[in-house]
């Protein structure tokens, strides 16, 4: 019995209503939009940019919990396409010239094709052994960045500066915010994208290997074209977030993609709650700000209060956000009746 | 002030006019005063700077993280005894865990939510060079960055950039000035780490040679950090007869080196870089007899080094360790190194005097002369100018002798541009 089998399973939301479960109703979602969208007007331009910040990890997260919510594959190997985006977009906009919104595209097609591809030989492994093959990649791939032969347009480990863009048309805002509304938008249409992708036949077919590879072929889905088909989309989505990534940070460096972020995702998904989209979120704001605050607890033992923190998380809510919107909602469902 | 205030109405104008006159003449006869007026930036005030520090506390190369515990604790130091002209230092430090998104990330915070006056010794080439742009545009000055690449000293295109340490090409440099004098006739052969670190250094020591680079050096044979041993370079080395080995490795491939020398049988004259020159990493694991008269070079005092004992520096050093920082590890290089930085710094600060703009701290930090450390080695004296960002150029050779380094010769500068 694989983890990955064990963590499905286990979970509850999955075995009710999946396509329901993995969204967040009208209202909430309006809501939660609102905030999103007027929050910047009133801080700094740094919480700005860290806000820029959840969104981005936070679709690199999303892109995970396709893969490992959805067709119920594991990966530790999601740097390895975060970092390739963020260089296609880097190279292109620095050596090639060319506009940073034309670079997200086909940051996401290059990653989505890297991604099918590495799906390919992956397909005879599952559950840990999987995580492993993608381990590999993780760790390979800033060593690969540092290589001799594309040094001329990787810039090795000096790495690339980025120039971020200024709002177009005059609009009145700053760099910071316009990248926000630029990066809101782009992650709005990528999770509205990835909510249908589940809701329809390919996301039945997702969801059918995950519970069943054996009865999902019997029922005549394709395995061997899903499995990779859902790499290939979580990688492509993964690439745009690097790209996206890669322009607010204003800078790519080997030492930025390492296995370390890999495992951060992971954790950002299983805190958000594996297979819950609107997690994604949440997830990513907890591998953002709790090293902030583990750091402001103690800094000789920053990674020890981390650990602590993780721990209370999975042992009080082992389901993680889903679990506490479930029992709010349950909560509030309470409230109505009474 | 008093005159434009709204609530004044009913005040005459005779009354307002007096007010006005007294306030001029106040003005007039203070002017002396009004030139030395305290001046202040974001992050200093009547009682406080702010001075922000990125270091990686976690993660790979959380072994710097002693660095700025060092200058932590040198601040309390500072702020126990009164402070820097009356004012208490507010040291932030962050972590980044030599990530660069992260870097950025907290160099925005300590710049637009904490309102520091200096990020001051962030660690690392990486993450310095992503918040380097940042850091200019917002005209924050970048002081005494922890990294010895040679391109922090650019001042024409990153006036708010400033290195600290001898850059690795300086340190070249005055290997190849040692060479031209006394062994005109070398044949040289050169190993090095194929990347920025070891690329800086091999530009530095060619630029020494000069012209005659292209007629002494016999082979650069360059290796990745990803091979296991390097045995197989020393060997290619040997075999074209160079007399002179200039050895630009990392320690563990440094103490491979010198092992496989003394195996083959090799003995060039050999210059070790001093990022390699740990007794405690090196040195010893390679063993002391195969590691005699090989070169190098320092700039710091060696706190394990006998001859320090009663120097007064040293003593300064141990009593400030004894009281704000006991727990520290003596041995470590990188408490001296974080103590001497964080001394450059309270000079700078103490030179900028009521003047507390960034502007000023970069001009001060731009304008030091002949200043000596009690870390710092005889001799080597810390110099800037605003066409000269490199405050450290100076070192002093060492030769390997018994179980030590022993220093010989002048002190040498090497002077390189980024």
């Amino acid at each position: 019995m694989s983890a990955a089998e064990e963590v499905v399973t286990e979970a509850p939301a999955v075995e009710a209503v999946p396509k329901r479960a993995m969204t967040l109703g009208v209202g909430t979602s309006l809501v939660v939009l609102a905030a999103l969208v007027i929050a910047p007007l009133f801080v700094k331009n740094f919480i700005i940019f860290q806000m820029t910040m959840l969104l981005i990890y936070g679709l690199a997260v999303l892109a995970l919990n396709i893969l490992t919510g959805g067709s119920g594959q594991f990966s530790l190997g999601q740097s390895a396409f975060y970092a390739v985006g963020a260089y296609t977009s880097a190279i292109l906009m620095e050596h090639v010239g060319m506009n940073y919104a034309l670079t997200l595209p086909i940051a996401g097609i290059i990653c989505f094709g890297f991604g099918f591809l590495f799906g390919q030989p992956a397909l005879r492994l599952s559950g840990v052994y999987l995580a492993l093959a993608t381990f590999a990649l993780a760790t390979a791939m800033p060593q690969l960045l540092k290589l001799g032969y594309f040094e001329h347009w990787t810039g090795g480990v000096q790495g690339l500066v980025v120039t971020k863009p200024d709002a177009p048309f005059g609009l009145p805002m700053g760099q910071d915010m316009w990248l926000y509304y630029f990066t809101l938008v782009i992650t709005i249409g990528i999770y509205v994208a990835s909510v249908n992708l589940l809701r329809s036949r390919s996301g039945r077919a997702f969801m059918a290997i995950r519970d069943n590879e054996i009865a999902a072929s019997a029922m005549g889905v394709d395995v061997a074209l899903y499995k990779t088909l859902a790499f290939g989309v979580s990688a492509g989505i993964t690439g745009v977030a690097g790209g996206l990534g890669a322009i607010a940070v204003q800078f790519v460096a080997p030492d930025g993609y390492t296995i370390t972020l890999a495992i951060s995702l992971f954790l950002g998904m299983v805190v958000g709650g594996v297979g819950w989209l609107p997690g994604s979120i949440v997830g990513s704001a907890f591998i953002i700000f709790v090293p902030n605050i583990a750091e402001s607890i103690s800094k000789g033992l920053s990674g020890a209060v981390f650990g602590v923190l993780l721990f209370l998380v999975i042992f009080l809510v082992p389901h993680g956000a889903r679990q506490v919107a479930i029992v709010a909602q349950q909560m509030l469902g309470k409230l109505k009746k009474h | 002030m008093l005159v434009n205030e709204k609530g004044e109405t009913e005040m005459s104008a005779t009354k307002k006019l007096a007010v006005l006159s007294a306030a001029l003449g106040l003005l007039a006869a203070s002017s002396s005063g009004v030139l030395a007026q305290k001046k202040y930036d974001p992050g200093a005030s009547d009682t406080e700077i702010k001075i922000g520090n990125i270091m990686p506390y976690s993660g790979p190369a959380s072994a710097y993280g002693v660095i700025a515990k060092t200058e932590e604790a040198y601040f309390r130091k500072v702020n126990a005894e009164g402070g820097i002209n009356g004012r208490k230092i507010n040291f932030i430090s962050y972590d980044d865990a030599y990530s660069p998104p992260k870097t950025v990330e907290q160099a925005r915070k300590l710049v637009e939510s904490d309102e520091v006056l200096v990020v001051f010794n962030p660690l690392g080439t990486p993450p310095n060079t992503a918040i380097q742009k940042y850091l200019n545009s917002k005209k924050v000055p970048q002081l005494f960055v922890a990294t010895g690449a040679t391109k922090w000293n650019d001042p024409k295109n990153f006036p708010w950039t400033m290195g600290w340490q001898p850059n690795y090409q300086s340190e070249t440099q005055i290997y190849a000035k040692y060479i031209l004098k006394e062994k005109p006739n070398a044949k040289i052969g050169i190993l090095y780490q194929n990347d920025d670190y070891g690329k800086d250094y091999l530009k530095g020591f060619k630029d020494g040679l000069g012209a005659k680079a292209a007629s002494m050096i016999v082979l650069e044979e360059s290796y990745e950090v990803s091979e296991p041993t390097i045995d197989s370079h020393i060997v290619k080395l040997k075999a074209t007869g160079a007399d002179v080995f200039v050895n630009i490795t990392t320690p563990k491939f440094a103490a491979q080196a010198i092992k496989k020398n003394a195996e083959l049988g090799w003995k060039p004259l050999h210059f070790l870089n001093s990022v390699s020159a740990s007794i405690g990493s090196v040195i010893k694991p390679a063993g002391f007899e195969n590691a005699q008269e090989i070169i190098s070079s320092q700039y710091l005092k060696d706190p394990v080094d006998p001859e320090w004992k009663n120097d007064a520096g040293m003593k300064a050093w141990n009593e400030f360790l004894d009281k704000y920082y006991p727990e520290a590890n003596r041995v470590d290089a990188f408490v001296m190194y974080g103590y001497t930085v964080a001394q450059t710094l309270e000079h700078v600060l103490k030179s900028c005097g009521d003047n507390l703009t960034r502007e000023n701290v970069m001009k001060q930090a731009a304008s030091i002369k002949d200043l000596e450390l009690g870390g710092l080695l005889p001799g080597i004296k810390i110099n800037t100018s605003a066409t000269d960002f490199a405050p450290i150029s100076q070192l002093q050779l060492v030769r390997f002798k018994g179980e030590t380094w022993e220093r010989f010769g002048e002190i040498l500068s090497g002077e390189a541009g980024g």
